[in-house]
């Protein structure tokens, strides 16, 4: 079948956009990739957008007929995709199972939320409790700060993982979003500030967790046959592999792990004939520290419980081993839930066009995304090469 | 938010929350709380009801200092993940004991609590908590 590639980026800056409401900052985002492509909303032939709750942070559901209508996407099917914090990177996977199947030659790839409207931070920790078990976890007092600290908490437990080894990552993290001039957050923090700020949910501390946030994501996506009319660098779609698990985190016997990510990396490894050493480096779901961890541990890139050892010995710094997260990851960079599959890609096809500045690899070959919703009861890998 | 005040979704859920009632596979004999349909292990359609006992111990547990909607009155709380007896796991709070007792490993029973207190639809919503195995119930020694 045909090969798929990005051919087109755009994000918009993370954070607390008060001036912008849903449609504009995705329209922004929209705007700024098919600038990137040379392309018009006439080449676009389908549209797919991921988003975890538009319904709930602003009230507004259809909301692939509403952005395609605001981006001037006349007629064109658009399609909402829904898997929680991985709506964005299913939304990618479905086009491209379009023009893999020959359907389409051009779709265009939207992540968005826009969390900051929510009154109230219990109401934000509620909706997005809503990614949980509903009657049986978020009901019972779980919230997802709390269902990865459970996890953080066995991690711990079993491999004798720190605490200041949690608090690397994101140091780490924020280290790289300093260069990233659509982070949310383009600060430099201590180990000792991680620890010292206030507990969420026990051992994670505020600045363990990703923040609330506003944005939206888009890449254009294009057939072999019509590429390279857009840009003479596209970065290609070599694997994608999703997996799914049980939706309530007490339902797995193995707290250390989600095995969703490990079936959907080898699936993706299988479809690119790859393995976990050959990625130059790789976008990882950091909604939580303990969660960067257990990611490099599950696509193979260390052996399980030597995660944290590895993050705090610096291995996944930019110019490390494998470099992960050199965007900043969702710690620093912001995630707004729907756009962070998108936002990944948009990292990725950066830092394969050598477009990265300051927060480039050293000539990366083949980069990875890998994005989770819930507490890793979906999971989609996709990896990509010059 | 609208759902947490919505009576039906609480009083279908009654017997379950109240009785720790689950089901159990006719065909392979797996039990699983909360009950389900269809078995996952062996697509058996055939459950009958399992009550479980409600002891067990907690696998990995956290202290929640910032609650969803409708728990802010009752933070910081135990949460623990419980692995009961027969061998299915649950979510659940851990109560009577202080927060630096709660260990992964402790032994805990199920009791019936009030989970949420605060609704407009004037329903206060009980289900099961866990307390330390052998709480003392009652104090029946006069002084």
């Amino acid at each position: 079948m045909r090969k798929v590639a990005v051919v087109g980026i755009g994000m918009t800056k993370f954070g607390e956009l008060w001036d912008y409401n849903l449609r504009d900052i995705f329209t922004m985002a929209a705007i700024e990739a098919m600038d990137d492509t040379g392309c018009t909303t006439k080449d676009i032939e389908a549209f797919y957008v991921g988003s975890m709750s538009a319904g709930r942070f602003v009230g507004q559901e259809h909301i692939g007929a509403l952005l395609a209508d605001y981006t001037g996407l006349k007629h064109v099917p658009a399609t909402r995709v829904e898997g929680a914090c991985a709506s964005g990177g299913i939304a990618l996977r479905e086009a491209y199972f379009a023009i893999k199947a020959g359907e389409y030659d051009v779709v265009m790839v939207g992540g968005i939320e826009k969390m900051s409207d929510l009154p109230t931070t219990e109401e934000v920790t509620t909706t997005l409790g809503a990614a949980a078990d509903q009657e049986w976890e978020t009901f019972m007092g779980l919230t997802f700060p709390g269902a990865y600290a459970l996890i953080a908490k066995a991690h711990m437990n079993r491999y004798g993982t720190t605490r200041e080894q949690l608090a690397s990552v994101a140091v780490k993290n924020h280290k790289n979003g300093k260069n990233n001039p659509k982070a949310q957050f383009r600060r430099e923090i201590t180990v000792e500030q991680v620890l010292a700020s206030s507990v969420v949910a026990d051992p994670l501390t505020l600045l363990d967790c990703s923040p609330v946030s506003d944005g939206g994501a888009v890449a254009i996506v294009a057939s072999e046959d019509v590429a390279r009319k857009f840009t003479d660098t596209p970065v290609w779609i070599t694997g994608s592999g999703q997996a799914g698990d049980t939706i309530a985190l007490h339902d797995r016997k193995d707290l250390t792990t989600l095995p969703a990510a490990k079936f959907a990396s080898e699936r993706a490894y299988s479809a690119a004939n790859i393995g976990p050493k050959d990625v130059g480096f790789a976008e990882v779901h950091d909604c939580f520290t303990i969660a960067e961890i257990v990611a490099t541990e599950d696509l193979g890139f260390f052996p399980a419980g030597e995660g944290g050892k590895a993050a705090e010995d610096g291995l996944t710094e930019v110019d490390g081993q494998i470099p992960v997260n050199p965007s900043g990851g969702l710690k620093s960079k912001g995630h707004p839930v729907g756009a962070t599959g998108v936002a990944q890609v948009v990292s990725v096809v950066e830092q394969l066009r050598g477009e990265a500045e300051k927060r480039q690899v050293n000539a990366p070959n083949i980069g990875l995304t890998h994005n989770i919703g819930g507490s890793g009861a979906t999971c989609v890998v996709h990896i990509f090469s010059r | 938010m609208g759902h947490l005040e919505s009576v039906p979704l609480f009083w279908r859920r009654m017997k379950a929350l109240y009785t720790l009632t689950g089901v159990e596979c006719s065909n392979c004999g797996e039990k699983y709380f909360p009950p389900r349909l269809i078995c996952p292990e062996c697509s058996g359609k055939e459950m009958k009801d399992f009550k479980f006992k409600g002891k067990g111990k907690v696998v990995s547990y956290s202290i929640i200092e910032v609650p969803p909607q409708g728990l802010e009155y009752q933070t910081p709380y135990g949460l623990a993940i419980v692995e009961l007896d027969e061998g299915p796991r649950v979510t659940g709070q851990v109560v009577g004991c202080t927060l630096e007792e709660i260990k992964a490993g402790m032994r805990v029973e199920a009791t019936l609590r009030k989970i949420i207190a605060i609704n407009k639809a004037g329903v206060i919503q009980y289900g099961f908590k866990f307390r330390p195995e052998g709480y003392p119930v009652f104090n029946t020694e006069v002084t």
